[in-house]
This record gives structure tokens, C-alpha cells and sequence, in this order.
């Protein structure tokens, strides 16, 4: 049986009725696995032993239902306790986390089963996987073509049927960005929905642990495992965490959805544009109404994203140091040699650019000038988006101005990697939620649609999203590997 | 030329928490190196800092204390600088929005009233702390080791404005904010352990003048005479410089209690811009006004105000309230004490004398002792009324706080009851007065003072229990 093309719900109800076992379908999963990894690079480790204890386990034991048995790939910037967590960076290429993050402490409660750690862009920084110290990710539906990033990994992993489910995270698009490019659904949550307590920080106020499915039901599904208030999160949101899954109806009559022109014009290219619009008229023949609006300080969200990340990243990462874990240079005359070979030899060169970037704009006598102004820069869209959502349900607009790029075609040039991810960046800075779900294609390369909604009404996001894939099945295409 | 100096103060105290200012690790010291440490004080990734509450009801406590005015709104940002003993590569402290502003403190200096502002009240956290091989700093060690064991213990830092004028008013400055910090449980501030940590700015300016000098800054002084003595020091150095043509340069300045002198610390590479800015993984902190009360009034009343009332209520002489009022545990339990026994001067000399001396010996503190406050009134009363006299008060008083035992039990068990019986005690005097010719005569001489020697071996006779004033009439009876 080939248990790796199922759906996470598809298995669970399968583990439930003793259908199948978790063996068989850690086997089946690891079989998927080693036939497909060496072209697709998903993976920066796997934990197939352990997978195997804990799939015995539960079989003796019996299943609960929710996820209790599905595999789970895991972004390789999640702390897992005594796996490595790379951040596929050199400077922690064998660094082993004495702890693990929340959203891991809650998988394992659930009785989910981690198969691996999924590569990335260095510290999450990229929309390719090419910045990567280890090796670039590629797109299961032309594996000449990123699979985006920064969780490239998890997007292919999920894409390939090398993992029913995979955790990303999303700082400035992350999690859309990829998912759109590998036909995925990916899902953004409400900042402060799921707990960051264990995620690496790239930008702590924009940071946002998130689902990669194969539809929207599973996505869902995930939610309701990781979505809960943490204590050890100062900016995790005490707000009580509803069932997901009963927001999966499809009803969407009397919807409003605005569509701002900011992210249908320029730089969009024409198919993908026409892709959205023709998703709009299918919402429309459901029973909903869209508008175009304009949020004006959308054209000023790249800019504020790029002095508010890299300043948060510039301090984020001052610890890689040397000093307590970590690389370390063996060119370490005195202190000062240590440090600067240290992150000389352990950063690539997108990280340092970054680091630089932000130890520019914190400092004193230009802090004003960007940080403090990107803040209220990042207020004003914040607002433009409350406003919206006084009149408007959702927003729609394409996740990404075009379908999966050609591995080294931006790489050269960063400042239009950094136009890929215009659509998404400016939900980040709102802090609000963002799902996005296949919507067609272009010469056979997945296109994704951006649904936006207001903070932590995730449950209206699952319903809309859930409503269009039932209607249109997109996520029923599978890549040919 | 005259010259006035002028003066200011930052002060950090460690904050009496059990846990760590932003994880659950303990504060405790002498454990092992790198025993009280988690993924949160390590700075391992992924991990989030927690604001510990308790710590910030201190920094209240104390501000308030200081007649700040709280913010209900503070921020917490990164101070970023690298250096070993410090594993984020940032500190977490507060820098535009602190938690409490616009405050005063008074000092008496020289039987008058100063009032010293004070400019701000915030919290942050520790560092580590380095060990190098072979050389007293970093630079030229073979190796160094990082124990981050007090990495993230509760700061509480204390800025004066610079309203000090002299290094004596710095010095009885800084006594009254420990004795603050610790009547009020907040700090142990003892400067010779680091518990409580003092930085100087001084500068000098012309008599007259309102715009400030040029400053220099103290460190390392590890006691309050030592915080005088550099101001002393450097304040001197100021002056002949100036008076002499020159000019005073911005520096660090080093105090070496040793040679009791100031020297230029070694400049650290570069200036440092620490790039401050909201630390993102807290939000704003909010203390609303029902925290604030509840703070005020678990705090109750202030070492100040304490001391006018202990001399209106209880006529006992200001030396004397200075030693009750050191800590809040004293003075309650002293006025417990006058309660109970209804003497509150015979209740201060006690809790001065015995009770200090005792404890004093033994290296405790009142709290720690046996001793309560009902036991000590009982033995004040056992005196009073003459059942055991001074001198076996003293030894029971040892008992008592070392056993916990009550006074009276005491007494029985050590035979200590004092005789005041006439017919038990005249053959005692006539014993007395027969052995010992010599003073007898003395005393028929008009030598009134020898009685004293017979009244003395009476008392060894009865191991101390004899009533004195019995004694010494009955052996007055003898010699007649």
C-alpha cells in the first residue's frame, strides 16, 4: 500500500481502525523516503530508530485518535532534544539542544511521531533554500526549481510524500512562500497563537511556528495540537484555543473579500494573476463578493521588514559567539580572534549581510532614523489591515508574484530573492494569520493563494480555505518524481 | 579658586528572589560552577525569557520607599555588547522606559536634612562570572572558565542625580539606601560581598557655576569607607589639576583599597555603542495601580518614619532606635517585646546589649535565633520583680537562644532563682563578715567601698543567687 500519498487524516482514521499499523507506515514513509530523498534534499538528518521505538510503542498501546501515530517532519530551527538542530548553519552544524521546544513537548503529548529535521535557508533566512551551509532543497515539480524558503524542506518533504505533515516556521513568509511553490497548504498562525519557546529566533516579533499539509483538513488537525498559550512564551496569547476542525465547513455565502491592488500589480506576473482571479470567480459562484481595495502603506512593508528583522536578527544571533556551544574557530589568538573567526568561518553570507544590516540600523545616531520609524512604518499597516477587516471578512492576493524560480537564478541578486516575498512579508509585520492553499498552475508549477484574516480568527481562514479546496480538489495533483 | 564638587551614584543591589529575574533557576550561591543554570540563563537558542514577578514587587517596594513615581507602563530592552560571561551577547535591562522615575532620598548629614534625587529605578540581570589561568584578567590568561551560575540573578539598578557635594554625604548616602534595602528584605546590601555594587560620577566646577565639569568615573569600592575614600581621592586630584591649569579628561577610574588610591582603568577597545533597543521576546511590562498599593502597604512604614515614632512613643534615646531600626525583623520584634512586658527602655537595652552580643558571637541573625519576643519579656519580668538577678539573666538569655527553651524552665533547672529570703541568707553574712577582718575593718574605718568586697563574696557563697539589696543589709546589720 502506498501509505506516503495518504493524507494525515487519511492515515489517522486508518491507524484507528488497525487498518494498517504505525510500523507499517513509519516503514512505508522511510521506503518513500530513501527512494525520492536523493533528488529532492529535504532532509538535514533523519531519526528513523527512534520513529521505529515510538511507532511499537503506540501500536501496543492502541491510538487516540487527533494524530496520535502520524509522522511529522520538523523544521531544522525547532529544538529537539538530543537531535541535532543545525539551523543549516555551520556554526551549529553539531549542536544537539538540551531541551525541546514547546511545539515538540506538544507533538510528543499527542503521540506524533518525528522522522527527521528539515533543511532550510540559513537561521530561516532566504525564500530558497539556497542559503543553506549544507545543500539546496529542491522542488518536487521541476527539481531544476527551488522549493522556496525558508522552509524549503518541510514544503518538498510534504510535497514528495516524504512526510504526511511537517512544522515550519514564518517570519516574513516562510511557510506560504514554499507551500505555494510546492502546492502545499501552509499556515501562518496569529503572532502569539503558537508558543516560539524553542524555535532559533531569526526576528522575535515576527517569528510564528506554523503547519505544512497536503490539504487544509490536516492543517487544521496540526493547529489543534500546537496552537495553546505557553508561560515560557512572554508573547505567546492566553486566548482560548478552539477545535479546528469544526471550522471545516464549506460554506462560504455572503463572504467579503478584499483584494488590494498593492499585490495584484506590479511585479505579479500575468498567469499567476490570472490564477487568483479565476479563484475569486469560483468564491464568487459560492455565494461570495470581492472587491479591489488599496492599503497604500503596503508599498512600504519590504523596507520596514528589512530594518526590523535584520536589527532583531543582529542581536538574535550575537550568541554564536564560540563561547558556550557551537563552532568554534581554531584561530583564536585572544578573545576578539575568537569571536571574529568564529562567525567569519560559521555564517554564510546572506546571515552576515543581515547581522550587518541590523548592527547598522540599532545604531546610535540611525536608530531613529530606521528602526524607530520602520516601528511605526509597521503600525500603519497594522492598521490599514484593522481597517480592512472592519468592512471585509478576508483578503486575498497571490502568495508569491510568481511560481517556483530556477535554483541560482536570484542568487546573485538579493534584492529581487527579497521581491518574492512582498505579498507575504507585510502579514508578519500585522501580526495577523495567513493560509496559503494550491490555486492552479502555471505550465505545470503550483500556484498558491494568499487568504488573510483577522488575529487569531484562524477559524475563518480554515473555513474559506477549506470551502475552495473542496470545491476545486487542487491538492488531488501530485508531483511525477 | 573654589570649587564645589558634584556627585552621583549608581547603585546595583541583587534582589532577594528565590529564582533567577528571567528563568526558574535558583539564586543561591556556593553551588558548584554552572550547577544553577538552564537553557533560559545559558542563552541556549530557542529559549524565552519570563519576567519574575516577585522582582519586580522588590523593585517597587523599593522605589517607592524612594519616592519614585512608578511607571505602569516599562519597557525591557537589549543592551548588546559581547564578552565571554555573558552568553546572549546582550543584557537584558530597562534603558528609555524604566520602571520608575523621578524619586528622592533624605540623609541627615551633620544634623541636617539632605534631600538627594533620584533620577531612576530598573531592573536587569547578571553576568557570569570568569575565572582566567594565569593572569588576573582575560588578556594574557592561558585559559579562563565561565560559571554562570549568578547569570540572570535580579538587578536592581539605583541612579542618583548628581546632587552629592561632598564624598561624605556620598558615603552616608549609600549607608542609608542599604539600610533601606535591607530593612525592607529587598537586598542584603553587604558592598564587601557584591551584593550590593557602587559606581561614582564625580566632577568639580567653580563655586557659583551650574553647568557640570567634566566627570570621571569610581569603581571597585567594596565598602561604604571606601566609597568616601575614593571620592576623597579623586576629588583632590580634580582640584590640582584644575588649580594647576589643566583639564580633566573623561575616564574610568579604578580603587585600590590597598594603597587607598585611583588609578585609570585600562581602556576597552573602542568606544561601545550598545545599541538599545525593546527587547521584542517581552512585552511592555504593566504594574497597575492595584499592584502598586498592594506593594505600599505590604511595605508599611519607613525606616524614617519609624524613627520619629519610636522617640515620641518610647523616650528611648536616637542611638539606641538607629540599632532597633537597622532591620524591620528588629524593630518589630522589639516592640513586640515592650508590648508584652510593658518596659520598653529595659527591652531596647536588652535587644542592644545581650541579645546583639549573642548573636553577634555566634554569627546569626535575630530571625535565625530561638529567641522570641514573649521569651525575652518573660526574662524581663523575671528581673523586674526580682526572681533571678542580672547577672543569671545573662546566662539564661545564652540558654534561651541557643535552645529555644523558656526562661522560667530555665531558671528552675539551673537553680538559678535569685534569694531574697532574709532567714536564708543572714547566715551567709555572718560567714562573710567573720571571714574577712580586713575589710571588716576597712569598712569601720570609713573605707564605705569595702562592703563591696564582702557583698562580692556573699554572692560567690550563693553561685550569684543572692538579692543583692538583701545582702548587702544584712551584712550592713553585721557590722553595726
Amino acid at each position: 500500500m502506498s501509505l506516503h500519498k495518504l493524507t494525515a487524516h487519511e492515515l489517522s482514521d486508518k491507524l484507528k481502525s488497525k487498518d494498517i499499523s504505525c510500523v507499517e507506515l513509519i516503514n512505508d514513509v522511510y521506503n518513500r523516503i530513501d527512494s525520492v530523498e536523493s533528488k529532492i534534499d529535504a532532509f538535514n538528518c533523519l531519526t528513523k530508530e527512534a520513529a521505529i521505538k515510538k511507532a511499537k510503542e503506540l501500536d501496543n498501546k492502541g491510538f487516540s485518535g487527533g494524530l496520535s501515530g502520524i509522522p511529522i517532519a520538523i523544521k531544522d530551527n525547532i529544538c529537539t532534544e538530543g537531535t541535532k538542530t543545525t539551523c543549516s548553519s555551520k556554526i551549529l552544524e553539531n549542536f544537539v539542544p538540551p531541551y525541546n521546544a514547546t511545539v515538540v513537548e506538544l507533538l510528543q503529548s499527542e503521540g506524533m511521531i518525528p522522522i527527521g529535521k528539515t533543511n532550510l535557508d540559513e537561521f530561516a533566512m532566504g525564500s530558497s533554500t539556497e542559503n543553506s551551509a549544507f545543500k539546496t532543497t529542491k522542488n518536487p515539480w521541476d527539481i531544476q526549481r527551488v522549493p522556496g524558503g525558508s522552509s524549503g524542506g518541510s514544503a518538498a518533504a510534504v510535497a514528495a510524500d516524504e512526510a504526511p505533515l511537517a512544522l515550519g516556521s514564518d517570519t516574513g513568509g516562510s511557510i506560504r512562500q514554499p507551500a505555494s511553490f510546492c502546492g502545499v497548504v501552509g499556515l501562518k498562525p496569529t503572532y502569539g497563537r503558537v508558543s516560539r519557546y524553542g524555535l532559533v529566533a531569526f526576528a522575535s516579533s515576527l517569528d510564528q511556528i506554523g503547519p505544512l499539509t497536503k490539504d487544509v483538513t490536516d492543517a487544521a488537525l496540526l493547529m489543534n495540537v500546537i496552537a495553546k498559550y505557553d508561560r515560557r512564551d512572554s508573547t505567546s496569547a492566553d486566548v482560548a484555543t478552539p477545535d479546528y476542525r469544526k471550522a471545516l465547513i464549506k460554506d462560504v455565502k455572503g463572504l467579503k473579500i478584499a483584494v488590494p491592488k498593492e499585490l495584484m500589480g506590479e511585479g505579479i506576473e500575468e498567469n499567476t494573476k490570472k490564477a487568483i482571479l479565476e479563484a475569486l470567480k469560483i468564491y464568487e459562484k459560492m455565494g461570495a463578493t470581492f472587491k479591489e481595495i488599496s492599503l497604500p502603506s503596503l508599498k512600504f512593508a519590504l523596507a520596514t521588514y528589512y530594518i526590523i528583522a535584520p536589527a532583531e536578527a543582529s542581536s538574535n544571533l550575537s550568541r554564536y559567539d564560540g563561547v558556550h556551544y557551537g563552532h568554534r574557530s581554531d584561530k583564536q589568538n585572544d578573545l576578539m580572534d575568537m569571536y571574529l573567526n568564529t562567525r567569519k568561518e560559521g555564517f554564510g553570507p546572506e546571515v552576515k549581510r543581515r547581522i550587518i544590516i541590523g548592527t547598522y540600523a540599532l545604531s546610535s545616531g540611525y536608530y531613529d532614523a530606521y528602526y524607530l520609524k520602520a516601528q511605526k512604518v509597521r503600525t500603519l499597516i497594522k492598521q490599514d489591515f484593522d481597517n480592512t477587516f472592519k468592512d471585509f471578512d478576508v483578503v486575498m492576493s497571490p502568495t508569491c508574484p510568481s511560481p517556483a524560480f530556477k535554483v541560482g537564478e536570484k542568487v546573485s541578486d538579493p534584492l529581487s530573492m527579497y521581491l518574492s516575498d512582498i505579498a507575504t512579508i507585510p502579514i508578519n509585520l500585522a501580526g495577523i494569520p495567513a493560509i496559503s492553499i494550491p490555486c492552479g498552475f502555471d505550465n505545470d508549477l503550483p500556484v498558491g493563494l494568499q487568504i488573510m484574516g483577522k488575529a487569531f480568527d484562524e477559524e475563518t481562514l480554515f473555513r474559506v480555505a477549506f470551502s475552495y479546496e473542496q470545491e476545486t480538489r487542487w491538492d488531488k495533483r501530485k508531483p511525477a518524481l | 579658586m573654589n570649587f564645589e564638587t558634584v556627585i552621583g551614584l549608581e547603585t546595583h543591589a541583587q534582589l532577594q528572589t528565590e529564582s533567577k529575574m528571567f528563568c526558574s533557576c535558583p539564586t543561591k550561591f556556593g553551588n558548584d560552577p554552572n550547577s544553577n543554570i538552564c537553557p533560559v540563563c545559558t542563552g541556549q537558542p530557542g529559549s524565552l525569557p519570563v519576567i519574575n514577578e516577585k522582582a519586580i514587587r522588590l523593585a517597587v517596594k523599593t522605589a517607592l520607599a524612594l519616592n519614585c513615581k512608578i511607571n505602569n507602563e516599562s519597557v525591557f530592552a537589549r543592551k548588546n555588547y559581547f564578552y565571554p560571561d555573558l552568553p546572549k551577547d546582550y543584557q537584558i535591562s530597562q534603558f528609555e522606559m524604566p520602571l520608575a522615575e523621578h524619586g528622592y532620598l533624605e540623609i541627615e548629614v551633620g544634623g541636617q536634612i539632605r534631600k538627594i534625587g533620584i533620577t531612576r529605578v530598573h531592573l536587569e540581570e547578571d553576568a557570569g562570572k570568569l575565572v582566567h589561568k594565569g593572569s588576573a584578567g582575560i588578556k594574557g590568561a592561558d585559559y579562563s572558565l565561565v560559571d554562570l551560575n549568578r547569570t540572570g540573578t535580579p538587578l536592581m539598578e539605583i541612579v542618583s542625580e548628581p546632587d552629592i557635594r561632598t564624598p561624605e554625604e556620598a558615603r552616608i548616602f549609600m549607608e542609608e539606601l542599604a539600610h533601606i534595602l535591607r530593612y525592607l528584605e529587598v537586598c542584603d546590601a553587604k558592598l564587601e560581598e557584591g551584593s550590593m555594587r557602587c559606581d561614582a560620577n564625580i566632577s568639580i566646577r567653580e563655586t557659583g557655576e551650574t553647568k557640570l565639569g567634566v566627570k570621571t568615573e569610581l569603581k571597585n569600592m567594596n565598602s561604604f569607607k571606601a566609597v568616601q575614600k575614593a571620592l576623597e581621592k579623586e576629588e583632590t586630584r580634580q582640584k590640582e589639576v584644575v588649580s594647576e591649569g589643566g583639564k580633566i579628561f573623561q575616564q574610568t577610574l579604578l580603587y585600590d583599597e590597598a594603597t587607598s588610591s585611583v588609578h585609570p582603568m585600562r581602556s576597552k577597545e573602542g568606544s561601545h555603542d550598545y545599541r538599545y533597543f525593546p527587547d521584542p521576546d517581552l512585552l511592555p511590562l504593566y504594574v497597575d495601580e492595584k499592584t502598586i498599593e498592594e506593594v505600599r502597604s505590604s511595605a508599611g512604614e519607613l525606616p524614617m518614619d519609624k524613627f520619629k515614632r519610636f522617640l515620641s512613643q518610647y523616650g528611648i534615646p536616637g542611638q539606641d532606635i538607629t540599632v532597633l531600626i537597622e532591620s524591620r525583623h528588629t524593630a518589630d520584634f522589639f516592640e513586640e517585646t515592650a508590648k508584652i512586658s510593658g518596659e520598653p527602655k529595659l527591652s531596647a537595652n536588652w535587644i542592644i546589649g545581650d541579645v546583639s552580643a549573642y548573636l553577634n558571637a555566634n554569627d546569626l541573625s535575630l530571625k535565625d535565633s530561638k529567641l522570641s519576643a514573649a521569651a525575652l519579656s518573660e526574662l524581663i519580668t523575671l528581673v523586674k520583680n526580682s526572681t533571678v538577678s542580672g547577672n543569671s539573666a545573662k546566662k539564661i538569655l545564652g540558654e534561651m537562644m541557643k535552645t529555644g527553651k523558656k526562661a522560667k524552665e530555665l531558671v528552675e533547672a539551673m537553680g538559678a532563682t535569685q534569694i531574697s529570703d532574709e532567714a536564708a541568707l543572714v547566715e551567709i553574712a555572718k560567714k562573710v563578715v567573720a571571714a574577712n577582718p580586713q575589710s571588716v575593718e576597712a569598712y569601720k574605718n570609713g573605707k564605705e567601698a569595702a562592703i563591696k568586697h564582702l557583698i562580692g563574696q556573699a554572692m560567690k557563697e550563693t553561685k550569684g543567687r543572692a538579692n543583692p539589696q538583701v545582702i548587702e543589709g544584712l551584712i550592713k546589720k553585721e557590722l553595726c
